[in-house]
Formats: C-alpha cells, structure tokens, sequence
C-alpha cells in the first residue's frame, strides 16, 4: 500500500464534465485503485493536497480561489496535468473574457430575465471573481495536456497508464478531440 | 528527361510552373497548408507549408519548382515550427472548439490534430471580435478568422463578387465586405457562392445547417487532413 502513486483532482472553472468522463472508465477503476490512491479530489473529499505523484486540472482560473487551489496543487504534485478544453485554454467560461465583470454579474443577478429579490452576492466568504477566465498555464507551469469537452475515458487511460508502466505519455491521432 | 526535385529524399517530378506544392500534392506527397487551395491563386500567408529548399525556408504554396532542389518537409524541426504556428493561430484569435458549429470539419482544428497539438503554448490573446449575423443565410464569426483570404480570392476569382477584403495592418488586421454599412445584408453574397463554402475555419458559416452532421461522424473526426486534403484537393490540380 505504501507505494502506491497518488493522484489528486480537482475542479476549478470546469462543470465536472472531466471528472464524470474520468469515472467512464467504468471497471478500468478496480485495475486503477490497485496502483493508485486518490488524495485530494471531490471522489475522496480530502480538503487540501498532501505530496501526490500526479495532479490532474479540470478548469481554467475565473475567481482567486482557483489561483490559490492551482498553486496548492502546482506545490504538491511532482507532474501537474491540465484536463480538458478549459484548462487548456479557458473554454466557455472565457467567453464571458469580452464582457465587462460588472455587465455579468448585472446581467445574473440584476436585470436577467427571472431574477428574483435581485442583488450582486458580497458574502465575504465568496471568491472574487477575476477580470478575465485563463487557462491554468498562465498562472504554473503545467507537464501535461489532454484536450476534449471531455477528454475521452480512453484518454484518461491512455494517459495514466502511460505514466504508472513508465512510459512517456502520448495520445494517439484517434484521442486527439479539441470537441 | 523530365524535370525534378526530391522531398524527403523522394524523387518527385514537376512540369514548368508547377510550385513546389502542386509538384508535392500531384505526387501524393502532404505539406500542411491553411490558406492554400488549389483552384485559387496562392497567398503565402499561413505559412503552415514552410518547407526548406536547399537550406532555406520557403512557402511550398508561392515557391516555384526547380530542377534539382532539394525539399525538406517532415523533420522534426518544421513539424516543431508548424505547431508553434498552429498554436499562434489559435491564441490569436478566440478558437473554443466545444461551443463551435464548424468542430470536426474545421481544416485549422484538422491541422492541429494532424500536427498533435495537445496545448495552445502561448498566453491566450482573447481578442475583441465581432458577430456579422446580419445576413439571412450567411454569417461571419470574427472570432474565427485566419486571414488566409480564401474567401477574398473565392469571391474575386470565381464568384466575381468581389464581397471580402482584409484591412488594416498587424493587430488590426481584419476582415471587411463591401458595403457602406460594413454588413454582410447590404453586400451581394448569396448563400450559393463560392466565398461562402471556402473557410478553413468556422468564420464564414452556412446558417441552419452547422449539426446537420453530429460531432463525432465528421470529416476530421476519423479520417487525418493528410488523407483528406490528398484525396479531395489534388484532383483540382491542374485545372
């Protein structure tokens, strides 16, 4: 058990989507779970990352929170991995990247159609928001990236199993999807 | 004796006015390209086809062939040049593939598989672009364009419209149509047009038409552009 390689995951401005496409490897994760042991991820609900092996990055950075939780795991994880099209580079989300912050968050919770009781959240316990949404790039040094909205099952398997029997990682023409 | 050149070490003949791209593409032979086709006049500007000539970088689209060259094309060192420019590409303008009706089917996307870009390397640009929708069957997304100009040529040299244009110059390089309003109602671009079908990328789309083919059975979802472009374009050499 102690030699097992740990991994820890993470959702930052991402829908889980990765994640969810991570967990398609259906019975692969019984094959997994005997060479790997997860730390910090939303399958364990471990709150912060201790020294992992492998780091995986679902979303790009919107708010100072994903700054903070990105260098926590860019300090923890000797290989740090951005996961699907938002990490990559900033996907949907980024979108908002030629709104003003203020026109959004007027657009959610003021004058949108349907809202209700409207006022812009101030809980101090919220994150701020960021200008602008960046891929995770930007802000740490990344080792690896595996593209998709979501990266398939396979390219998860593909890539971890890589890494665990010592290859160098590679993604064949068929696992290559920007879609 | 006819005339040739080699590519790779491979022998490839050509005839008098032939590029080093018709020569290539005649013999089956791949050199990535965005803003290259075969029926229009060539640009030169994506510089995707750099290739080295007797040691030097030159277009494979604009360089003509000459008896005895000797072509470099897939070294490690190009297809590492290539990317990076495919990665330029990308980051210069907004490329978000997910929510893109063209996914699948797109040549600049197709290129970045075939090349194995995995990231976009640089900081992302996220430039400010425009949405033309104001036409009832033809609209262009900003967003997306490379600036290679097909559909300026496709409109001149074909369609004798004359609807596209690039102004500006650097950073502010960008595509115009003609017409006082700057909208695409006001030009005389029809749906039919050649201009209209030409985008390597999702710029210039076809409007209610963009899933009638699900993600996942399109061009590029199984077949690499080597294949298709080799397939479909050298056909229209030598037109």
């Amino acid at each position: 058990m102690a030699n097992k390689i740990r991994v820890a995951t993470t959702s930052l401005a991402g829908c889980f989507g990765c994640h969810m496409s991570f967990l398609d490897i259906d019975e692969r994760m019984l094959q997994l779970v005997e060479v790997v042991e997860f730390d910090r991820s939303p399958i364990t609900d471990i709150e912060h990352c201790t020294n992992c092996d492998i780091g995986l990055i679902e979303g790009g950075v919107c708010n100072s929170e994903n700054v903070h939780v990105l260098r926590e795991f860019r300090n923890n994880c000797k290989i740090l991995v951005a996961v699907g099209a938002c990490a990559i580079n900033g996907g949907l989300p980024a979108m908002r990247n030629h709104i003003p912050l203020e026109e959004c968050l007027n657009e959610a919770y003021l004058d949108g159609i349907g809202v209700e009781n409207p006022q812009i959240p101030s809980d101090i316990e919220l994150p701020l928001l960021l200008n602008q949404v960046h891929p995770i790039h930007e802000i740490v040094k990344i080792d690896y990236y595996l593209p998709g909205c979501p990266p398939s099952a396979d390219v998860f398997w593909k890539f971890l199993t890589d890494l665990i029997e010592g290859r160098e990682p590679s993604l064949p023409y068929e696992l290559v999807h920007y879609d | 004796m006819s005339k040739t050149i080699t590519i790779d070490g491979k022998v490839i003949p050509f005839e008098d006015g032939q590029t080093i791209m018709d020569a290539a593409m005649a013999a089956g032979v791949y050199i990535p390209h965005l803003c290259h086709q075969p029926e229009f006049t060539p640009h030169g500007s994506c510089k995707l086809c750099t290739v080295k000539v007797n040691g030097r970088n030159c277009s494979a689209c604009t360089y003509p062939a000459m008896d005895g060259q000797e072509v470099l094309n897939e070294t490690q060192e190009l297809i590492d040049d290539r990317k990076r420019i495919t990665q330029m590409l990308f980051v210069e303008g907004n490329h978000l593939c997910p929510g893109c009706e063209k996914t699948g089917n797109c040549q600049l996307q197709a290129v970045a598989y075939h090349l194995n870009m995995l990231d976009n390397h640089f900081p992302a640009f996220y430039p400010e672009r425009e949405v033309d929708a104001s036409h009832p069957e033809v609209m262009i997304d900003h967003n997306r364009c490379i600036f290679c100009t097909l559909c300026v040529r496709a409109s001149h040299e074909k369609d004798g419209k004359d609807v596209f244009a690039i102004s500006g110059r650097g950073i502010h390089k960008h595509l115009i149509v003609n017409a006082e309003s700057g909208l695409l109602k006001d030009t005389d671009m029809a749906a039919t047009d050649h201009a209209a079908h030409i985008c390597p990328t999702g710029a210039i789309l076809i409007k209610r038409t963009g899933y009638q083919v699900p993600i996942g059975e399109r061009i590029y979802d199984h077949k690499e552009i080597d294949q298709v472009s080799l397939a479909t374009e050298h056909l229209k050499h030598g037109e």
